[in-house]
């Protein structure tokens, strides 16, 4: 991935009158990256999307792009290409009339206009519905008149704010792929908004994770989901286990921690205060009497609740103390456990992430 | 079979619960499909009616009606002696519903020949007076007006005698049919209607301009500002729609009249230096219509804008389209349904108006309305009266077509 930065952003906030939405943002979006952000709803994405492709002016701060600042830049001179949630096809418009849209405003002979409208829609393979409008048209079908329209003029940047929100999952998921098929054949960069979680950590190159206006954590899939940065992030990406104890003692490389169900056990984290803090432990990493077997971290816990999900089983366990975790295992487990048993469960030091409690 | 008679009996079942439900639905909109009828088919079904119907002279001398049909003006020869005959007996009647129907019968053919309603009021008065069984009456008759000896009298009869007549609608047309039945336009300078046909229309269409050039930014503002202002500017739109026409009327009398405050306000900041006349002409008819007419064209307007999401003008933007092409490209085609609403509701309102142009025109600012309401009401010429409305009618219908064509009527009717 190239380092080299296209988007800047400085300290940015936005507020609606008192109320500050974005505080004091930096992200820096790199050239050709597919960068997601991800946060629950209200988090601020849409209105950095909206600060970025100009609809929004950020209260303070500068937002830079290729170096120069373009925070006064009215949209339609920034040429960022934007995918709104609802498409926004131009109802009036046939497929091809839409498409042509962003040409003809920039001056484009017809014959060039005609040409670059072929290659769209055969891009996006539309090939014989140019005249029909867009109420013609299935949500998919839809969906990628919009993606072409975004990026028939060649833009550098590509906003896309929950573009397969309305989506069904099969089509959703097919329309992720042909998504990050014309992001890897154009070398466009993106910048993608979605609340789905499986969907940011499949498609990108980065996540950045928003969480009350900021940004909690920016990194690629792998490090969100593996090395979380906070309790928030541990706990939004993906399914875990956040358990509250103190500090038993932290000699080097391995702490131990007391869990409030009174139980103790270690980290592989050092940590260097003292505050009470938070323990997170991912379901599937945790495992079930003989595969707790030889770990080191090993806790005997009651089975309050069984859910069947097909391929798995989930399952919560009452550590003691009235902390509840969540358990994985394979559904097709012979000695599987019933609601009441008493099971052993337990997971090693390097798969619990330490942080602080605030 | 079983089941097949199962699924017959189910069918049957499933048919007679679907029309139930047609019958209760039915039910449900009868008052409305009811009052529908009475107040707006029915009118219309009258005016059509009124518009054609003649009936004063079958009634009022249903004998000379009769004789006539037996007689052929092409010959250039008078009625054989039965009509004049049959023109004394049915004059001859002394009942008062009789006399009436005369009378009613007398006003229509003065329609047809000016100078009729005296010359059978007189004959009547005459044959009353020597009524006897002496028949001859063609001899008397002539001798009492040298007019019965006039083929054109008699063809007057004959052309007024049907119950079905052309002649109120030609004479909306400003046509009439010669004595020879031929139709024609009547002389240059008794041309009338279609000249304020023309005017009524042209006015409807002034006013309806006004009212988009100002109702259009009006809306479109409504739709940008916040709830309290926009409820405000609704209620500044509505207001005229809540004060008696009169009081509006005479309140921008008052306004612009040659002393008026706005008068004196021009005058003061130096604009003009002598008074502007703005009131009992042209300029003072457009101000005080677009301003009764502008709640028809803005609300239409506001609520076609209101559904247009504001996310097509920022997809606009973010594709390289400054405000004005934006709008130009996107907002004004998006909004052209309710354009078509406002401009086709303000146009017809206009054109039916006609106590404003009355009282703040001048005299030749006079709408087809105001003969309408002349005629139904003063002259009692229900004919005429009907032949103008059913005149404006046709032109609005037709208008109504072409808006349909060009807009699409679902559009103007939200049914998109
Ligand atoms: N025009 C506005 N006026 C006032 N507050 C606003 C406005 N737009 C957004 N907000 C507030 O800003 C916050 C962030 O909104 P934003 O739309 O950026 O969230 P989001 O992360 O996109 O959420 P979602 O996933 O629901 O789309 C929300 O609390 C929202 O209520
Ligand atoms: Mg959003």
């Amino acid at each position: 991935m190239a380092a080299e930065a296209l988007i800047e952003f400085d300290k940015i906030t936005k507020s609606y009158g008192r109320h500050a939405v974005i505080r004091g943002l930096d992200l820096t979006v790199c050239r050709g990256e597919f960068l997601t952000l991800l946060g629950a709803s209200g988090s601020g994405k849409t209105t950095t999307l909206m600060m970025l492709a100009g609809f929004e002016e950020p209260t303070s701060g500068a937002i830079r792009m290729n170096g120069a600042p373009i925070e006064h830049l009215p949209p339609h001179r920034r040429g960022i290409g934007v995918v709104f949630q609802n498409y926004a096809l131009f109802p009036h418009m046939t497929v091809a009339q839409n498409l042509a849209y962003p040409l003809r405003m920039r001056g484009m002979k017809r014959a060039g206009v005609e040409e670059e409208v072929r290659r769209a829609i055969s891009m996006v393979r539309l090939d014989g519905m140019e005249d029909r409008k867009p109420a013609m048209l299935s949500g998919g079908q839809q969906q990628r008149v919009a993606l072409a329209r975004a990026l028939i003029f060649k833009p550098e940047l590509v906003l896309m704010d929950e573009p397969l929100g309305a989506l069904d999952k099969n089509l959703r998921e097919h329309m992720q792929f042909e998504i990050r098929e014309l992001h890897r054949q154009l070398g466009v960069t993106v910048v993608y908004v979605t609340h789905d979680q499986s969907e940011a950590l499949t498609m990108s190159d980065r996540v950045a994770v928003f969480h009350a206006g900021d940004i909690a954590q920016i990194a690629p899939p792998g490090d969100i989901y593996e090395k979380p940065s906070d309790a928030y992030v541990a706990g939004f990406v993906g399914e875990n286990n956040l358990l509250s104890g103190s500090i038993e003692a932290s000699p080097g490389n391995l702490t131990a921690v007391r869990l409030s169900s009174g139980t103790v056990v270690s980290v592989a984290c050092p940590w260097s205060g003292s505050g009470p803090v938070t323990l997170a432990v991912r379901p599937e990493k945790m495992g079930l009497n003989q595969d707790a077997e030889g770990l080191a971290n090993r806790i005997s816990a009651r089975v309050t609740e069984l859910a069947y999900l097909g391929d798995q089983l989930r399952m919560l366990v009452d550590l003691g103390g009235g902390q509840i975790a969540m358990v994985k295992i394979a559904a097709f487990d012979k000695n599987r456990p019933q609601v009441g048993d008493t099971v052993d469960i337990g997971w090693n030091p390097e798969d619990g992430h330490l942080f602080a409690s605030d | 079979m079983i089941t097949a008679a199962r699924s017959e009996a189910d069918k049957e079942a499933g048919h007679r619960r679907l029309n139930r439900r047609r019958v209760t639905s039915l039910l449900l909109v009868a008052p409305l499909l009811i009052f529908t009828i009475v107040v707006f088919l029915l009118p219309i079904v009258t005016i059509l009616t009124n518009a054609v119907a003649s009936p004063e002279v079958s009634t009022g001398l249903p004998r000379t009606s009769l004789a006539l049909a037996g007689w052929h003006p092409a010959d250039r020869n008078l009625p054989g002696g039965e009509v004049f005959d049959a023109l004394a007996q049915d004059l001859s009647e002394k009942s008062p519903e009789r006399t009436r129907a005369v009378a009613a019968a007398a006003r229509r053919l003065n329609y047809e020949v000016g100078g009729f309603r005296s010359l059978l009021v007189s004959t009547e008065r005459a044959v009353k007076k020597s009524a006897d069984d002496a028949g001859n009456w063609r001899e008397r008759l002539i001798g009492m007006d040298g007019r019965w000896g006039d083929i054109e009298t008699w063809q007057a009869i004959r052309r007024a005698a049907p119950a079905h007549t052309p002649f109120y609608i030609l004479s909306a047309l400003d046509m009439r049919q010669a004595a020879d039945g031929s139709i024609g336009m009547v002389p240059e300078n008794q041309r009338t209607y279609v000249a304020v046909l023309m005017r009524t229309l042209k006015v409807a269409a002034v006013t309806t301009l006004i009212c988009l050039a100002l109702g259009y930014p009006f809306a479109a503002l409504m739709v940008k500002s916040g709830r309290n202002f926009a409820f405000m500017l609704l209620g500044a739109v509505m207001l005229p729609f809540w004060t008696s026409l009169l009081a509006k009327t005479s309140s921008w009398i008052v306004i612009l009249q040659e002393q008026g405050p706005l008068n004196k306000l021009l005058i003061w900041s130096g604009i003009v230096s002598s008074p502007l006349q703005l009131i009992f002409n042209a300029t003072g008819l457009y101000i005080v219509m677009a301003h009764m007419m502008l709640p028809f064209m803005v609300l239409p307007l506001y609520s076609t804008m209101k559904g247009i999401p504001s996310h097509y003008m920022k997809a606009s933007s973010s594709l390289g389209a400054n405000p004005a092409r934006g709008f130009f490209h996107v907002y004004l085609p998006m909004s052209l349904p309710g354009v078509g609403a406002g401009a086709l509701l303000t146009f017809i309102v206009s054109a039916g108006y006609y106590i404003t142009p009355s009282l703040v025109g001048s005299p030749r600012e006079q709408m087809l309305g105001y003969f309408v309401a002349f005629y139904a009401y003063t002259s009692v010429n229900w004919g005429l009266a009907s032949a103008l409305g059913l005149m404006l009618l046709v032109c609005v219908l037709a208008l109504y077509l072409l808006a349909g064509r060009t807009v699409g009527v679902r559009q103007i009717a939200g049914l998109r």
